[in-house]
């Protein structure tokens, strides 16, 4: 079959315009899609269940770029604060047989209220606010 | 003649003003009077004629503070030196019979001091809280010991506290506050000359600006770090015995003590009556420690005892190459988040498995306190492991820009297309 | 009223084309409006290529309210996560990076384009009578694109975004009487903080689209109803040596190849080039080295740093603004004042003024970026 220009015009018009239009639009529907994480500058993380967290320890979690520390005490009540020790910056671990956070850089230890009580920190960890919702629990920034 | 209503009124109205005014007059008068005079009782009680004195005649001693902690509490010069401040007669002020000590000979210092800092009793009235062993303490001391032998040149309480201008030690213009015991300890410390006939090394303060904990304390202002007192000791100051070095460190660096005393080599040392961390590290000029220093390099310190081929030589040599097989990929690593970073790909996942990754790093290195190279290995596996996996994120992040060059490209052949197309449409249109 | 012939002419559009064609006409009379357009005609000589540069400008402005309500899905204009609402947008976000580069690199071409058409009308002296208005919104336009440029550049928060805004709204504050108060009300505050912020947010995103939408709608209006302007050499030519090229569809396709190929070097300045995010704004770290304006504002920056501190009476800043307001005013007024006629073949006065205005801020733009 022999094409006329004609033809050949519309039919590169045709072809060019819905594979531009194609490539024009991809990006912006992909854009409107929301990320998984739905926000830049984190405000609050969820942390697992509850049912998973056993009483008198503690686990790292992410937020945002700052590592925070969740711990669960005796008495089921959650507390979180900065993990990042305020010494030299090691990340803090939990010590169930102390009942304190502990650096084991320094031997920095800090209490439950996040209050530097021993060894080289010069500051207390910033605190975190804990909420539980639906069993889930759920740490963000102190208001 | 009679008077008006309103003219009486007036006349009333201005006695009664006149009165008023006089009265008021009276009592200012009254008043001015008794304020005139002033309280002369009071301001008897108020004067130091000990302090007065001595400053009229620019006799203070030298260093004096009013600022110094005896001072503020209103003992003054009498506190200490006996005598009556309230006479401004010094025949009276300074005579035996109202208690004057004058200035006390050096090797009877300390218990001058101790007369009221050894007495509970006289001590808690100002601050109850305070320790009362300082002699006692200092007794047993280097410094105490040579005191008590007639030796006129050893530090005693006025040495390191000064006499007149005594600061308590959490006041950072105290000769006695963490920042500036180093210097105050090393007066006399590090005067070679003045040390020279005890025959120890003059170096120390020297030494220590230059270590980790110097650095830390003095340029840093970090006052976790160690002063000369917190390995040392205060008033019963004397160099950590050999046995006891590790537990001094371990105050701070725990798990290095406790991986190191559960070790062979922990009880080897303890055996041979080495000096514990002290042996590796040094004492005064500790430096920040480098892989270099474990192994079977000529930086190592291992090589001070082992020898090549001994089973000591072969562990430390697989430590080393644990640890520099993690730090190389970490080092990696950080250059591939950098790069990710400058191109301005999301480097936040990067950043978390290298942090993991650094952490293993800290311990692995803390390990090799266990002289086990399994440990070890443990470790620097774990280590590797995230770095591998900063690595990964790293690449993708990479490719993922090259993957915009390549929908760009497909983007712009879609749009020549079309602009061709568009182009022979309008020439065909135009050639009608 | 549509004539009988018109609603044929509308009727003989074939299918669910002209079925919505008559549907339109017949509730709001549009017959009468389509053949206007469709007899327009654009006079085709060797100027002709400047009368595109109005249609890329319009172009980049579609682009810029596109890109602008895409980014404005993500972005959160307030101090405290500003900056990494716009870090999220071009490395979380699906071709965040692509919308982000995309809208700062038009915003600069727009600026480029704009003074190219300023430039090109004002030489071929487009704006004589009957089209004064028209350079006259024109200009207003400019001024705005500026402000839209000065505004939108804030919105990163970054370290060099505050401390531009911060030089600019000070040499603001120099003008005489109400100076401090347009500094105030630009920072809503005495300070560059987070309020100024918000402010120029809704300045950018809200004021200046409004005011700037209706100015250009009637810049638009006035283009259409009174035809492009030919320049003298064409129009001084009898009627049949003039060579025309119909509006719809000839030079409305090549205006489409145009703003295509445009909106290609657009993507690939993203791609290539992609913009920075810098580092977070900090009020209370000085001043980094090297604070510059964006370089359309460099030309007005380098004079003022130029200018001595005291000029006779005057401080030295304001002289330079105020010349700069007086400048601008007697540029926005140009078809009052110039002259009607010269005779001669020599240069008119008015063409010396405009290549000395395009040299002089050439030459202190080069300048402000060598030093």
């Amino acid at each position: 079959m022999k094409l006329n220009r004609r033809d050949f015009t519309r039919i590169l018009l045709g072809g060019g315009l819905l594979g531009w239009l194609g490539s024009a639009l991809y990006p912006v529907v992909s854009y409107l899609k929301p990320p998984k994480i739905p926000e830049g500058n984190v405000q609050s993380v969820k942390a697992g269940m509850v049912a998973d967290f056993a009483v008198n320890t503690a686990q790292i979690v992410k937020f945002g770029r700052k590592p925070v520390i969740l711990l669960r005490e005796d008495n089921g009540e959650f507390k979180a604060f900065s993990a990042t020790c305020t010494h030299l910056e090691c990340i803090v671990q939990y010590r169930g047989d102390l009942k304190q956070i502990w650096c084991a850089c320094h031997n920095g230890l800090y209490d439950l209220h996040g209050r530097n009580v021993s060894g080289p920190p010069p500051r207390p960890l910033d605190e975190y606010a804990v909420n539980v919702v639906n069993d889930e629990i759920l740490v963000s920034r102190m208001a | 003649m009679r008077t008006q209503p309103g003219c009486r009124v007036f006349m009333v109205s201005c006695l009664a003003v006149t009165m008023l005014a006089l009265s008021l007059a009276a009592r200012l008068a009254m008043a001015g009077d008794t304020q005139a005079e002033p309280d002369a009782s009071a301001a008897q009680e108020a004067v130091d004629n000990c302090v007065a004195c001595h400053t009229e005649n620019d006799m203070l001693p030298a260093g004096h503070l009013d600022a110094d902690v005896h001072m503020q509490p209103g003992l003054s010069c009498a506190g200490c030196h006996g005598g009556d401040p309230t006479s401004d007669d010094q025949e009276i002020a300074m005579s035996k019979a109202k208690g004057f000590r004058g200035v006390p000979e050096r090797r009877d210092i300390p218990a001058f001091c101790a007369r009221c800092h050894s007495d509970i009793e006289f001590m808690r009235r100002y601050q109850p809280r305070i320790q009362t062993d300082q002699l006692s303490q200092y007794l047993t001391s280097v410094h105490g010991h040579k005191l008590a032998q007639g030796d006129q040149k050893v530090a005693e309480c006025a040495s390191c506290h000064t006499s007149h201008a005594i600061l308590p030690a959490s006041d950072t213009r105290s000769s006695v506050h963490a920042l500036n015991v180093p210097g105050t300890c090393g007066k006399c410390h590090g005067d070679a000359d003045y040390m020279a006939s005890y025959g120890i090394p003059t170096d120390q303060f020297d030494k220590f600006k230059m270590s980790v904990h110097g650095v830390a304390l003095l340029e840093n202002q970090d006052t976790g770090a160690p002063a000369c007192n917190d390995c040392h000791g205060n008033h019963g100051a004397t160099p950590p015995g050999t046995t006891s070095i590790g537990q001094v460190c371990g105050h701070c660096h725990v798990n290095n003590m406790q991986y190191f005393s559960d070790s062979r080599m922990g009880h080897a040392f303890t055996e041979r009556g080495f000096h514990g961390c002290e042996e590796c590290h040094g004492n005064h000029d500790i430096h920040k420690t480098s892989d270099q220093m474990v192994g079977t390099g000529d930086k190592a310190v291992c090589m001070k005892c082992h020898k090549a081929g001994d089973k000591g030589y072969v562990s430390a040599g697989q430590i080393y190459e644990h640890l520099t097989g993690l730090a190389s990929v970490y080092a990696q690593a950080e250059n591939a988040k950098q790069e990710v970073e400058r191109i301005g790909m999301d480097d936040v996942e990067i950043g978390f498995l290298l942090q993991e990754s650094h952490q293993s790093l800290i311990q692995a290195r803390t390990l090799v306190h266990t002289f086990d190279p399994d440990r070890v290995k443990e470790k620097t596996d774990e280590g590797t492991g995230k770095a591998r996996s900063a690595l990964e994120a790293a690449a993708a992040q990479v490719k993922d820009f090259h993957v915009r060059r390549r929908g760009f490209g497909m983007a712009t052949l879609f749009t020549t297309v079309l602009v061709l197309a568009l182009f022979l449409w309008i020439r065909q249109m135009e050639a009608k | 009223m549509a004539t009988r012939t018109d609603r044929q002419a509308g009727a003989a559009r074939a299918g669910a084309g002209g079925r919505l064609f008559g549907w339109l006409d017949d509730r709001f009379n549009i017959s009468p409006l389509i053949e206007f357009m469709r007899h327009k005609t654009v006079p085709v000589h060797r100027h002709t290529v400047w009368y595109y540069m109005g249609g890329v400008s319009l172009f980049l402005f579609l682009v810029q309210i596109a890109s602008g309500i895409l980014l404005v899905l993500y972005y959160k204009p307030d101090e405290a996560n500003a900056y990494e609402s716009v870090r999220f947008i071009t490395t979380k976000v699906s071709f965040g990076w692509l919308i982000r580069s995309v809208h700062s690199w038009s915003a600069n071409l727009m600026v480029f384009f704009v003074f190219v058409h300023m430039f090109s009308t004002f030489f071929t002296r487009a704006y004589k009578r009957p089209r004064e208005l028209t350079w006259v919104t024109g200009f207003l336009m400019l001024a705005m694109v500026m402000g839209f440029g000065f505004t939108g550049y804030l919105l990163p928060w970054n370290e060099l975004a505050f401390f531009a805004t911060k030089v600019g709204t000070d040499i603001a504050g120099v003008v005489p009487f109400i100076g401090n108060a347009v500094k105030v009300l630009l920072r809503g505050g005495d300070d560059v903080t987070g309020a100024t912020l918000t402010r120029f947010f809704a300045i950018h995103i809200a004021l200046l689209p409004a005011i700037f939408t209706a100015i250009l709608a009637v810049h638009l209006i006035f283009v259409q109803r009174q035809g492009m302007h030919e320049p003298d050499y064409v129009q001084k030519l009898p009627p049949e040596k003039k060579s025309l090229m119909p509006f719809f569809p000839n030079f409305l396709l090549r205006d489409t190849l145009l703003w295509l190929m445009v909106l290609n070097l657009l993507l690939a300045l993203a791609v290539f080039f992609p913009w920075e995010l810098g580092t977070k704004a900090d009020p209370f770290s000085s001043a980094p080295q090297g604070i510059r304006p964006e370089w359309y504002f460099m030309f007005m920056f380098q004079t003022l740093k130029l200018i001595p501190a005291h000029v006779l009476f005057m401080d030295g800043e304001v002289l330079g603004i105020m010349a700069f307001m007086v400048a601008g005013l007697a540029w926005m007024l140009v078809p009052f004042w110039e002259a009607k006629r010269r005779p001669g073949g020599r240069a008119r006065p008015i063409t010396i003024i405009g290549v000395l205005a395009i040299v002089y801020m050439l030459a202190m733009t080069i300048w402000g970026y060598l030093v």
